[in-house]
């Protein structure tokens, strides 16, 4: 009696744990449809020529798939420019944000000074002013740049050259920097202290030790810096209009539809989303691919890269 | 030169390594911010070789409150839509963490696919697919998912549920949002995974010896030690649904500075702007600061 009782109750358990793994099987399945609709939809419509839209039987997958779509937005986007141009500049910027907010990160994690609280308050108030309200600002310092009041008669045009974004990257104010010196902070907070004291008592001076010593076990939390840096710059399109010129991916593709509109001097509301779709992918598969090979950081190692403490 | 006690020395390092963000702060930050409080309170004219203010107090904040008849319209919407969205990014970022940190087979996909809106969810692609017409075309055809429950039959539903009105409002509202909700997750998602990977299972093991249900354990284990996440997870979200490309506020603002009523008027709506996300902020820190749990 007992041991059927005992076979019972595990039966139903595993009933249990079953419904479970359906129900969230479902559920995972259902949200990464949705996530991935957007993307699906552009996939399929960037393939599609104008003569199947009208087609009721057209779903999802075109019958004439064609790359004529593509061929036009390289086209008129002036593609292999503004591709270049934007992978120059994002990388540049990524590259040199992650060096300023890895090294004030470390600063404002493992050293005790004046004033620190007010540093770390002053990262977090550059997060929630919007970029908006200083837009005026912004624009009229770079456009008659005087390097703070040294340089007499108008000063320098910046405008449409990268030292506005090279000199904020380069101090850790441009766009996310604050949240990218708290990460770090709190990754190199988390971190053995036993490491660096060995390396102090052998001698070593606080930019060897963190060279030699900490980079090296920061790479996760400095990764997801880059990747997240690289990412916000490549899909900005509020300062590169801003301090640039449309010369740059995410401008040339908001501006897709008005310049199709004059390069081929007519106006198909229906016929333009394909193209600008084709154009939305040439801009998203550059960062699909650098996704692939770095997701393993956001996947299996976020435990270690101090987003938390 | 005088060797430097130890402590001074450390201090030294300290700043130094701060030394750029300081710089940055002062002159890319601090002075722009004041000077925007000052613009917000002159007209501002381009001269050859700079521009030039004349003072003319809260004219251009009369001017965007009671001239400009888009501002305050956009500017409460943009408020309320706020309120909608982050309690619901907040439950279901918790819920999809919870989620992803059980174990099942190809978890790995599912996580890499939840966290993807991270690298799409921002900038122009997003605004794009907002006057997309395939992707209307496709939705309307009830491929989407997201028409799945909204509209009549949702609202009938609930009336028979006897739910307060304004209570089925925000239920419908949500509902109607879902998948852009899902999307503004993933840093959301990411933030409570780490989270919750970093209770110790110690804890857990603990409460299973003693007795507690997996319900209990997660009212007494996992949500306290996740509310400084939590806290952190809405001031997150409150900031990034004030500064989304996609916000038509923010859209609106930069055409004014740039094309419409000029400078002056487009600084003070940002200054606006501004303070109500401080005020926003700083209610929501007040509430919430005194349940958030600190272990040590």
């Amino acid at each position: 009696m007992r041991l059927s009782k005992a076979k019972r109750q595990a039966l139903a358990y595993k009933t249990s744990q079953f419904a479970l793994s359906v129900f969230r099987f479902v559920l995972i399945v259902g949200i990464s449809y949705i996530i991935l609709f957007p993307v699906l939809t552009k996939i399929s419509s960037s393939f599609t020529p104008l003569r199947d839209l009208g087609d009721q039987t057209v779903n999802w997958i075109p019958k004439h798939p064609t790359l004529d779509n593509y061929r036009l937005a390289i086209e008129v986007m002036n593609f292999p420019k503004v591709f270049f141009n934007s992978l120059f500049l994002s990388f540049l910027v990524a590259v040199l944000q992650l060096a300023s907010t890895t090294l004030v990160g470390y600063g404002l994690a493992r050293f005790e000074f004046r004033g620190k609280k007010l540093i770390m308050a002053a990262a977090i108030f550059t997060l929630i002013v919007p970029p908006q309200m200083m837009m005026v600002p912004l624009y009229l310092n770079w456009r008659f740049f005087d390097f703070f009041g040294l340089l007499k008669g108008g000063g320098l045009n910046l405008m449409g050259s990268y030292w506005p974004f090279l000199l904020t990257a380069l101090t850790g104010t441009g766009l996310r920097n604050g949240l990218y010196i708290l990460v770090m902070r709190q990754f190199f907070a988390g971190m053995p202290r036993n490491l660096e004291e060995a390396a102090y008592v052998d001698g070593a001076g606080p930019l060897t030790t963190f060279f030699r010593v900490m980079l090296p076990g920061a790479v996760p939390a400095m990764v997801i810096v880059f990747l997240f840096g690289f990412v916000w710059q490549w899909n900005d399109s509020f300062l590169t209009t801003l301090y640039l010129d449309s010369n740059f991916l995410p401008v040339a593709l908001s501006n897709l539809s008005r310049s199709l509109a004059a390069y081929l001097e007519m106006t198909d509301v229906q016929y333009f989303s394909l193209i600008v779709n084709a154009g939305s992918m040439l801009m998203i598969a550059p960062l699909l691919v650098m996704y692939a090979f770095l997701q393993r950081y956001f996947v299996e190692s976020i435990e270690r890269t101090g987003l938390v403490g | 030169m005088k060797r430097l006690s130890l402590r001074r020395q450390k201090a030294l390092t300290g700043y130094l390594f701060s030394l750029p963000f300081i710089i940055g702060f002062i002159f890319f930050f601090l002075a722009p911010f004041i000077q925007s409080l000052i613009f917000s309170m002159n007209r501002l004219v381009i001269v050859s070789g700079g521009y030039e203010l004349e003072y003319i107090k809260w004219e251009n904040f009369r001017y965007a409150l009671q001239v400009d008849t888009e501002f305050l319209p956009k500017f409460t919407e943009t408020l309320l839509r706020m309120l909608v969205d982050v309690p619901a990014i907040i439950f279901f970022a918790f819920f999809a963490a919870m989620l992803l940190n059980s174990k099942f087979r190809g978890r790995l996909l599912a996580r890499s696919v939840f966290f993807l809106p991270v690298i799409l969810g921002s900038g122009v692609v997003l605004s794009l697919e907002q006057t997309d017409y395939m992707r209307t075309m496709l939705e309307q055809s009830g491929n989407a998912l997201s028409g799945f429950m909204s509209g009549p039959a949702l609202t009938n539903f609930l009336m028979q549920m006897k739910i307060p009105p304004q209570m089925m409002l925000y239920v419908i509202d949500v509902v109607e949002r879902v998948p852009e909700v899902i999307r503004a997750s993933g840093i959301q998602i990411l933030i409570f995974l780490a989270g919750l990977q970093s209770i110790s299972s110690s804890l857990y093991e603990a409460a299973e010896v003693e007795g507690a249900s997996g319900w209990q354990s997660f009212w007494m284990i996992t949500l306290p030690v996740m509310s400084p996440i939590i806290f952190a997870n809405v001031i997150y979200t409150i900031i990034d649904s004030f500064l989304a490309a996609n916000n038509e506020l923010v859209v609106y603002i930069r055409s004014t500075a740039f094309g419409g009523a000029g400078f002056g008027v487009g600084t003070a709506m940002g200054v606006m702007y501004f303070f109500a996300v401080a005020v926003v902020l700083a209610i929501v820190v007040a509430v919430m600061s005194r349940w958030v749990f600190y272990q040590e």
